[in-house]
């Protein structure tokens, strides 16, 4: 199937439908957050941290699932806006408005400077880059302790009520409700990014870069500009959950994260911004569940779980139930 | 006035192997040009050479006047050279509308919009229904182009290709792989492209292009061997020799 916001196979443009996809979005993620609020109620700090990830995965999806750049160091990005936001915060931001946007700005900075050297290359050649970008970050996050606090994390810092009005408490209830407004949000904006030229020229030059540049385009400048949008996207998820947590630990930058990140979006499919999110979402989920009623098999099951899943649905969950969504459609059309 | 597209002593080695041997020649406004040769000659090594994928050797390229040698590919699109590719090159995942509403952007200069929808633009999506209309996929506008049956996705490139209102369009083997019953169909859009545009097709089949061209380049071993009319190059018998062979004598005695 075509990735959302394109036009489609059905005959009729999605004009008059394509802002419904938005609204649709924004209702979904906010339905799911209060499912997961009602049925979850006393684990709201492991569904803020779902959605903290949440994001890296979206930022991935953006330069892998709809520009084809294959990264294993995404969490760098992640990781150095959580420890912006940190350090922002000791030096006295507190608000935390503020220090999304402090983690946005790291997170685009980031963003552009490892697509300058990731996107600049290509297959496994880029992959390498990603890893030695990533490697890179990760030792300096450990060697520079004076602002990452090393091993031992970056801790002490807290942000003042969101709005002036919600203090972080200890149930999480305002970190909960405020990752989830600025994921629903970001969300909407995305959607309707990747529907735009621009995401519409990163989608053909991830089928065929020669072909985009013999239309006239200018590829690897793009590749850029789009990592620095996926990096602002990292860095909202980095912010988050410095701002959630409290503590950014080496493994914000980990390669583990990065590796983590990239099964979560195959898993969910990838070119699919809300597959990114039920990929995150089920993988995290399901991996905290396993991880809590059989301990000391958890990896085994959970590494067993996602040879399936990628036998049996390839492009990952997303794409298959939309097959089968649309499957059901025109069995119930041809009836 | 210059010519719209100059090649100047163009040469190109692989190591030792000369593929291109100053080969020289101009399009001008309204030109239907044809180049044959037979397998190996280095007809697409020449086509890569004037689009920018390969850099030449020696020698120099003007388009519209200025000398675009040494820049990218990207760059001579944008002043006006387009070509369509042997074996169809597109946006595979894309539907057919966001093949063509892609090269239109990217042509107006639309393509860094960032929360505009890319293809219902009413500028956008006038022009690809017209473009549409033209190439008879009008009711193909919403598949993915993957779901084209090839001399379909052919008829995309050329759609691609009037998208961007080139002043010199390379034609690299339209008519290949095309089942012969559906050739009409490319040659159709073929003869509905701008006349005040110049056409260099690369083909195979000697028919169509002689009956395409008003004027024949052939190239034999990377070198120009002759540039003129179709009768003049079925005449000749240096081009005989090398490659038409019966075609030209049928041609002669008909």
């Amino acid at each position: 199937m075509t990735a959302i916001g394109t036009t489609t196979a059905a005959g009729a443009p999605r004009l008059p439908g394509w802002v419904r996809y938005e609204v649709t979005a924004f209702a979904v993620v906010t339905a799911l957050g209060l499912i997961g609020y009602l049925v979850f109620p006393f684990d709201l700090a492991l569904l803020t941290r779902i959605i903290a990830v949440t994001f890296l995965v979206l930022s991935l999806d953006l330069v892998t699932g709809y520009a084809g750049v294959v990264t294993l160091g995404q969490a760098a990005i992640f990781g150095v806006a959580a420890y912006a936001v940190g350090n922002a915060c000791l030096a006295g931001i507190t608000d935390p408005v503020m220090l999304l946007g402090v983690g946005i700005i790291a997170g685009a900075l980031m963003g552009l400077v490892s697509g300058v050297l990731i996107s600049r290359f290509s297959a496994l050649p880029q992959l390498v880059i990603s890893i030695a970008f990533g490697q890179l970050v990760a030792a300096l996050a450990n060697k520079l302790a004076q602002f990452t606090g090393g091993s031992d994390g970056l801790a002490g810092f807290a942000p003042s009520a969101v709005l002036g009005v919600f203090e972080f408490d200890i149930f999480g209830r305002t970190s909960f409700g405020f990752s989830l407004v600025v994921l629903a949000v970001v969300l909407a904006l995305l959607l309707r990014f990747v529907q735009s030229p621009f995401g519409l020229m990163c989608r053909g030059i991830r089928d065929d870069a020669l072909r985009a540049r013999m239309i006239g385009t200018a590829v690897y400048p793009r590749l850029i500009v789009m990592y620095g949008v996926s990096g602002a996207v990292a860095g909202v998820g980095g912010a988050l959950s410095a701002i959630n947590v409290g503590v950014v630990s080496l493994h914000s930058v980990s390669f583990e994260m990065s590796a983590e990140a990239l099964v979560m979006l195959v898993v969910g499919g990838a070119g699919h911004l809300l597959g990114a999110v039920f990929g995150s979402i089920l993988f995290q989920i399901f991996g905290h569940f396993v991880g809590s009623t059989n301990p000391f098999h958890w990896m085994t099951i959970v590494g067993g779980t996602l040879i399936l899943i990628t036998l049996f649905a390839p492009k990952g969950l997303y794409s298959a139930f939309a097959s089968a969504m649309a499957k059901f459609r025109k069995s119930r059309v041809s009836q | 006035m210059s010519a719209l597209l100059q090649l100047d002593d163009v040469s190109m080695s692989f190591g030792g192997l000369k593929v291109t041997q100053e080969v020289s020649f101009t399009l001008q406004t309204g030109d239907r040009v044809g180049l044959i040769g037979p397998n190996g000659a280095g007809k697409t090594t020449l086509v890569n050479l004037v689009t920018g994928n390969l850099n030449p050797s020696s020698g120099r390229i003007l388009l519209q006047g200025e000398d675009v040698t040494h820049t990218g590919i990207s760059h001579r699109v944008r002043h006006g050279l387009v070509r369509t590719f042997q074996i169809t090159r597109l946006f595979q995942t894309l539907s057919v509308a966001d093949n063509v509403a892609l090269a239109l952007l990217q042509r107006k200069g639309l393509a860094m919009g960032f929360l505009s929808s890319a293809t219902q633009r009413p500028e956008i999506r006038d022009e690809w229904t017209r473009i549409l209309q033209v190439t008879g996929l009008e009711s193909r506008a919403y598949d993915p182009v993957s779901v084209l049956a090839y001399g379909e996705q052919r008829l995309v490139e050329i759609a691609m290709a009037l998208a961007l209102k080139p002043k010199v369009l390379l034609l690299d083997e339209p008519a290949a792989g095309i089942p012969h019953e559906e050739t009409h169909r490319v040659l159709d859009a073929i003869a509905a492209l701008p006349a005040d545009i110049a056409v260099l097709m690369i083909e195979h089949d000697i028919d169509l292009v002689f009956r395409f061209a008003s004027r024949v380049l052939v190239l034999a071993n990377g070198k120009l061997i002759c540039d003129g009319t179709p009768d003049t190059v079925a005449a000749n018998d240096e081009v005989r020799s090398a490659y038409l062979g019966s075609y030209a004598n049928d041609r002669r005695s008909a």
